[in-house]
C-alpha cells in the first residue's frame, strides 16, 4: 500500500499533492495519506471524497496526526 | 448647428428603472448595469468593455452589489449606450423605491461549500421582480449558499441561506470520526460507542458531515434556504432575524411576493422606510403571521425584531 506523507505540507498544497501521487497508483488500490491535525484534516479528505475517490477510515496516531485510508476510483 | 447646440433627444423610457444615475461633472451621469448574482458571461464583458471605452470615461466601477457601472456617460448618449449594450445582452439596472437586481455568491456549481443553486435563485427573482415598486423604499434581496454567507444575507431586507439539515444511519457509520472533526460548532462529537452524537440546538446547517461522510451515514434530511428579514446597511444599520426555515427553492419568489404584499401594506403612510423598520414598529409577530398563512411548514414560531447596530456616531431616532 501506498503512503503518502502530507504533514507539513499546508492546505491546498497538500490536495494537489495528494492528487498527483494518486496518479501513480491504479484504481482500485488503496493508500494511506498521513495528514496533519485541523485544516489539513478537515480539507483533505472532504475534497478527495468529492473526486469521487472511497473513503475508507480514518485514525488518529498516538503521535497526534492522522492516517486516512483511501480506495482510488478512476476517473 | 454643433453637437453641443443639438436638442436632445432622450428616450424617457430609458429612465425608469432608475439606473442613470447624475455624476458631479456637468451632463454626465453614471450607467447602473444589471448583473443578477453577479454573474457575467464573457461575451458580455467584452460588450460592456467596447460600449465603456466609446462613451464613458477610463474606467468602469465595480459596485459593491455585483453591478459594473459606466462612468462619464454623456446624458445625450443614453440612448446610444441602451442600443449598444443591446436589451437582449445587457440591461440597465434601478435604482429608487423598487425591489433591486438580487445579489448571490457562486452558488453550487463550482464552490464546493455551495448547499443551494444560488444563481438560478438570483436569476428568477431578476427575472420576476426585478424593478417591482415597493412604494417606500429600496428592496434588497441577497443569496447565500451556505451559511459562510459571503453575500452577507442578514444585510439585506429579505436573506436568504442554504442549509441543510443532516440525519444518521448509525448502522451505517464506520466511526472514522471525519464528521466530529469537520464540525466547527461541534455539533457533532464521538460518543463512548465510538458514534456520533448530534446536538441539534449547536448545529448550523452547513452540511459538513453530508460532505464530508465516506460511507453517507450522514444524509441531508431537510434541505432549502433559512430565511432572515429586515437588514439593511447605510446610516441606520439593522441585522435581519429568522422569520423561516428549509425554504424550498422553488418558492422563493412566491415568498418574496409576500413579504413585498405586508411590506407595501404595512408602511402606508409612513413614508419613505426600510421594511426593518416596519417590522420594529409593527412587532415581527405580525409579519409571522402573515408569512405562515402561505408558509405553514417553514415559518418559524416566534422570532426576534431585526437587531439594531449600534454606530456610536449620531443619536438614533
Amino acid at each position: 500500500m501506498q503512503v503518502i506523507d502530507l504533514r507539513g505540507v499546508g492546505c491546498p498544497t497538500n490536495f494537489v499533492k495528494a492528487k498527483l501521487a494518486l496518479e501513480d497508483i491504479a484504481a482500485g488500490e488503496t493508500a494511506q495519506i498521513l495528514l496533519d491535525d485541523g485544516e489539513p484534516v478537515k480539507n483533505v479528505p472532504r475534497s478527495l471524497k468529492a473526486e469521487g475517490h472511497k473513503l475508507l477510515g480514518l485514525r488518529q496516531t498516538a503521535e497526534g496526526h492522522y492516517v486516512l485510508e483511501l480506495e482510488k476510483v478512476e476517473d | 448647428m454643433s453637437k453641443a447646440q443639438q436638442p436632445a433627444k432622450i428616450d424617457l423610457s430609458n429612465l425608469k428603472s432608475g439606473g442613470f444615475i447624475k455624476e458631479r461633472g456637468k451632463d454626465l451621469f453614471t450607467v447602473r448595469l444589471r448583473v443578477p448574482g453577479g454573474r457575467m458571461s464573457v461575451p458580455r464583458l467584452k460588450k460592456i468593455a467596447e460600449v465603456a471605452e466609446k462613451y464613458g470615461g477610463e474606467f468602469v466601477h465595480l459596485s459593491v452589489r455585483q453591478s459594473i457601472e459606466l462612468i462619464n456617460i454623456n446624458f445625450k448618449d443614453f440612448d446610444v449606450v441602451v442600443e449598444e449594450l443591446g436589451e437582449a445582452t445587457q440591461k440597465v439596472a434601478s435604482c429608487g423605491a423598487r425591489v433591486r437586481v438580487p445579489v448571490a455568491c457562486g452558488g453550487c456549481e463550482y464552490n464546493p461549500n455551495g448547499l443551494v443553486d444560488t444563481q438560478k435563485s438570483a436569476l428568477e427573482v431578476d427575472e420576476k421582480l426585478f424593478g417591482t415598486a415597493t412604494g417606500h423604499h429600496k428592496f434588497k434581496v441577497a443569496f447565500a449558499g451556505c451559511p459562510f454567507d459571503c453575500p452577507k444575507s442578514a444585510t439585506n431586507d429579505v436573506g436568504f441561506q442554504g442549509a441543510i439539515y443532516p440525519q444518521l444511519d448509525k448502522d451505517a457509520c464506520i466511526s472514522c470520526g471525519l464528521c466530529a472533526k469537520n464540525c466547527v460548532p461541534k455539533a457533532i462529537t464521538m460518543g463512548e460507542d465510538n458514534k456520533p452524537v448530534f446536538d441539534a440546538e449547536r448545529c448550523i446547517w452547513c452540511g459538513d458531515c453530508v460532505k464530508v461522510c465516506p460511507t453517507s451515514a450522514w444524509s441531508e434530511k431537510r434541505r432549502g434556504y433559512t430565511v432572515r428579514i429586515g437588514g439593511k446597511w447605510g446610516r441606520n444599520p439593522l441585522v435581519g432575524t429568522l422569520f423561516a426555515t428549509f425554504l424550498p427553492e422553488e418558492r422563493v419568489v412566491d415568498f418574496i411576493s409576500t413579504v413585498l404584499e405586508w411590506y407595501k401594506e404595512k408602511a402606508e403612510a409612513l413614508g419613505r422606510i426600510r421594511l426593518g423598520d416596519v417590522i420594529i414598529k409593527e412587532g415581527p409577530q405580525a409579519l409571522l403571521d402573515h408569512l405562515r398563512q402561505q408558509f405553514p411548514d417553514n415559518t418559524v414560531t416566534a422570532t426576534i425584531p431585526p437587531q439594531v447596530i449600534e454606530t456610536q456616531v449620531g443619536i438614533r431616532s
